[in-house]
């Protein structure tokens, strides 16, 4: 947010606007270059999700629009969503109902703001940053469940209850293997969880111990769990549910929850990236080889590989049922996480 | 385990549009949160009334009306009838028919085996194999279009004989796909059949026991599943089925109890198995011969009544015609498996979850063109 | 056991009850008295020579004259079949239900009152299958007139 800052003073007569426009105008500049940058990378990656699952199941995928590869094909898809009607259904909650998406975003929205892409990309760096991720990213679940509530429709309320129970059952064991690197780093700060990591591939935290290896293995799990990827994507499981809490959404809002999901996705992988993976930093240590490559790319180009492994999961695994997903978080993921806090615990002190 | 329903009920109605309700068919559950309670099944929506249309059409003309009562597996219904007609009029057919009505029946069977087994896998969640297994089945699919015209509705099967002959050149193409689709299958088991979230989603789950399974007339696959080895095409072969070599896969609960949805799945892809076997043997036995050799010029039954069942993908597969010695059938009922299988569905499913319900039905393999008729 | 041991065997323990047989048709047969229909039933389906536990189909003709209720039997265990035929009249033809010997003859029976309205005494659920439940007349009877609209839609 500073170098944003320091850009908009470079417009002329920045000076003479009153004290309260010009503190805002670098929030609403950063948050307007945010939300350009997150439209982008899922316009992206909704391409890249419908090439991966197209390769995996032996088609080609979009291949006309715009030429190569079908690039263009997300873009014309989400231009014809917002064209498209948008229907309220008669007996709904209205202002529940139209409310519901854009809450639904804004969780996932907010908590990029602390996402350090790159040494100096971030909008801002809260000393709480972790927590405050932890925090926010739950409030979609409101969202989901004022979308459920609100339709009317008893398959989207069904969704909206499962949604609500498996989030705020898999944030536990999600935050739990938080705790793990803010054992070792001692700092909520996601910057200087990234800077403990500098120095090359084996300052990562996923290669540090096999305590942290296995916290990793335990986040990204339960991230997919929060985020309603399959196998846990059962609050909106197409052959039970018809489309879960969104059944009744079409157009804009329909695309609002699409967009949120994907940001979910980049939310989840950018933060597994920023705890395990060492954030912006390169593999090779900066003695051998300076980091040429910027950081941001750096970044993304790790947060996409881990896009990728949800992908692949997705279109290889069945679904989970609801007792069986219960099940997975109770009884398997978070007895093991609480084991490892204890035994990253010990490893810190050694 | 003993579940309390006297907490709130609410009824949820699953279709007649639903994706995973495998067309029209309106489920009523009456859920206790996940738990279902109660599900009713109401039929009828795709209520044509084949049989009283057929009363009204001649003998040859009521193929294609069977071809519609299960789309996919059309041959199989075509080949029932026509082998009931034939019966009744006492009409022998020669070894190149015979084959290539089995040849084809087969194929069918892999074709219809392959929708099961891929929506199966949609309805546990697993997108992937329903567009491998019809990737596929677009070959089959193929060969009929080639030999019928068709791709989905065929006329093929006549009274006395065929539409045509097959292309020449045909039975090569069919081998070298026999050989590229075995290790496929084993494919498929890998990705799908022997996943553990699969496994865990439907073994022991919807158990149709041997006893009830008889009971309620639970026919082909959903019966063999059960663990009761029964097959028409071994009990009373039909085409000479009693020359082909091939096994009847029954479900052996390697998962669990036997007769669960995982045990019904898995014999069809054994089977497909099986069916393969048995189109390779009957490419080998084709002799040259004229397809519509013993097709009758004029067919007139005399009056009289006959059963006939054969083995379709689904079940055995009934036809009883009356003929009261005119050009068109006095009444033609049909036993249709799905029908039969339907209706033990309530008592399956109860105490059941709602993916539960889903997954049973899958495993149950449904068309609801013959259900309804 | 052969379709004429059957039909001896069946007019042997039901003398007056079994009408008419013929084990030499086609598809072999016996008509049954209708007020015996679940005795015989549950003979076949229970003695030890028959054991006919599997109820193939059950369905109705209309012959103009009456209405047949017809049931092919089978026996997994013996691998014989048999058919048995009720002569019932056109007027308020009713019959009791098998349900009790076959769980599937639940829904046969419900589809042969739809089609040819012939009741079943003792169904525990005797309601329409296919067409919906105010449609009116049993579409399966020779004498059937397809109605011109169904609540206010051309049929």
């Amino acid at each position: 947010m500073e170098s944003v800052a320091q850009l908009l003073e470079k417009i002329p007569k920045y000076d003479a606007l009153p004290e309260t426009i010009s503190a805002l105008m670098p929030i609403l500049a950063s948050s307007v270059i945010l939300f350009a940058m997150l439209a982008l990378a899922v316009l992206f990656m909704v391409w890249l999700e419908r090439k991966v699952s197209a390769h995996i199941q032996d088609r080609l995928g979009p291949m006309v629009v715009g030429g190569w590869h079908g690039w263009a094909q997300t873009i014309a898809d989400a231009l014809k969503l917002l064209l498209k009607e948008d229907i309220v259904p008669a007996s709904v909650d209205r202002v529940l109902f139209k409310m519901a998406p854009f809450i639904v975003f804004l969780g996932a929205f907010a908590a990029y703001v602390v996402l350090p892409f790159g040494s100096s990309s971030f909008v801002t760096d809260l000393n709480i940053g972790i927590l405050y991720i932890v925090a926010v990213s739950s409030l979609s679940v409101i969202g989901i469940i004022m979308a459920g509530w609100s339709s009317n429709n008893k398959y989207s309320l069904y969704g909206s209850m499962r949604a609500a129970a498996q989030i705020v059952s898999y944030e536990i064991p999600a935050a739990v293997a938080i705790m793990t690197v803010v054992l070792f780093t001692g700092s909520l700060s996601m910057v200087d969880i990234v800077r403990a990591q500098t120095g090359g591939i084996q300052n990562w935290f996923l290669f540090r111990n096999p305590f942290l290896f296995l916290a990793f293995v335990v986040y990204f799990i339960a991230s997919l769990a929060e985020v309603n990827r399959t196998p846990f994507d059962l609050p909106e499981a197409e052959s039970e549910l018809v489309a879960g809490y969104h059944t009744e959404y079409s157009g804009m809002r329909f695309a609002f929850f699409f967009l949120a999901e994907y940001a979910n996705m980049f939310l989840v992988a950018s933060v597994a990236t920023t705890l395990f993976l060492g954030g912006w930093t390169q593999a090779v240590p900066a003695s051998i080889m300076p980091q040429i490559v910027p950081g941001p790319v750096v970044f993304f180009v790790k947060a996409l590989i881990l896009i990728f492994i949800q992908m692949w999961m997705r279109w290889s695994l069945p679904r989970l049922r609801v007792d069986q997903l219960m099940y997975i978080n109770w009884k398997v993921l978070l007895p093991v996480s609480f084991a490892l806090v204890l035994g990253a615990g010990w490893m810190a002190t050694l | 385990m003993e579940v309390d329903y006297s907490g709130d009920i609410m009824t949820l109605n699953m279709g007649p549009q639903h994706p995973s309700t495998h067309g029209v068919l309106r489920l009523e559950l009456k859920t206790d949160g996940e738990i279902v309670a109660d599900a009713v099944p109401h039929i009828g929506y795709l209520h044509r009334c084949f049989e009283k249309h057929v009363e009204n059409v001649d003998y040859a003309g009521v193929v294609p009306f069977t071809d519609r009562m299960d789309y996919c597996a059309a041959m199989n219904m075509e080949l029932g009838y026509v082998l009931t007609v034939e019966k009744l009029m006492g009409i022998e057919v020669n070894n190149r028919v015979r084959c290539l009505r089995i040849i084809m029946a087969e194929l069918s069977r892999i074709a219809s085996h392959l929708i099961a087994a891929g929506t199966y896998g949609n309805d546990i969640g697993s997108f992937t194999p329903f567009l491998w297994c019809f990737r596929d089945r677009e070959t089959i699919l193929d060969f009929f279009e080639e030999t019928s015209g068709a791709r989905l509705l065929y006329n093929y099967n006549w009274i006395g004989g065929l539409m045509h002959d097959i292309k020449p050149g045909l039975e090569e193409k069919i081998i070298e796909f026999i050989d590229y689709f075995e290790p496929e299958v084993d494919n498929l088991n890998r990705l799908l059949s022997d996943n553990f979230i699969f496994i865990k989603r439907t073994a022991g789950v919807g158990i149709l026991s041997p006893e009830q399974a008889v009971s309620y007339g639970v026919t082909g696959p959903n019966l063999r599943g059960s663990g009761v080895k029964f097959d028409v095409r071994r009990e009373e072969p039909y085409l000479g089925y009693e020359d082909y070599e091939f096994d009847i896969p029954v479900g052996l609960g390697e998962h669990g109890p036997v007769g669960s949805c995982w045990d019904r799945y898995m014999v069809r892809i054994r089977e497909v198995k099986e069916s393969c076997k048995i189109v390779r043997q009957a490419v080998a036995r084709l002799t040259p011969g004229d397809v519509r050799e013993a097709v009758p010029k004029r067919i007139k039954p005399p009056a009289g009544e006959v059963y006939m069942r054969t083995e379709c993908p689904r079940g055995e597969l009934g036809y009883l015609l009356v003929s009261d010695g005119s050009l068109k059938p006095y009444r033609l009922k049909v036993k249709s498996p799905c029908f039969t299988v339907m209706s033990a569905f309530r008592e399956v499913s109860r105490g059941a979850m709602i993916a539960d319900v889903v997954s049973i039905l899958g495993s149950f393999d449904i068309v609801l063109g013959e259900i309804d008729r | 056991m052969n379709p004429q041991e059957i039909a001896a065997l069946l007019s042997e323990k039901f003398g007056q009850r079994i009408p008419e047989s013929d084990a030499d048709a086609l598809n072999p047969w016996s008509a049954v008295d209708p007020s015996s229909i679940l005795d015989v039933c549950r003979f076949m389906r229970s003695d030890g020579r028959l054991e006919m536990d599997h109820l193939e189909l059950l369905g109705g003709v209309d012959y103009k004259d009456r209405i047949e209720v017809v049931y092919v039997v089978y026996s997994m265990k013996h691998h014989h079949r048999y058919t048995l035929k009720c002569r019932l009249p056109r007027e308020e033809p009713h019959l009791s239900t098998v349900e009790s010997v076959w769980k599937v003859a639940n829904w046969h029976e419900r589809e042969t009152y739809d089609m040819f309205g012939v009741l079943f005494d003792g169904h525990s659920d005797m309601r329409r299958i296919l067409c919906p439940d105010d449609w009116e007349g049993y579409p399966l009877r020779k004498d059937y007139k397809t109605p011109d609209s169904y609540r206010g839609m051309p049929v």
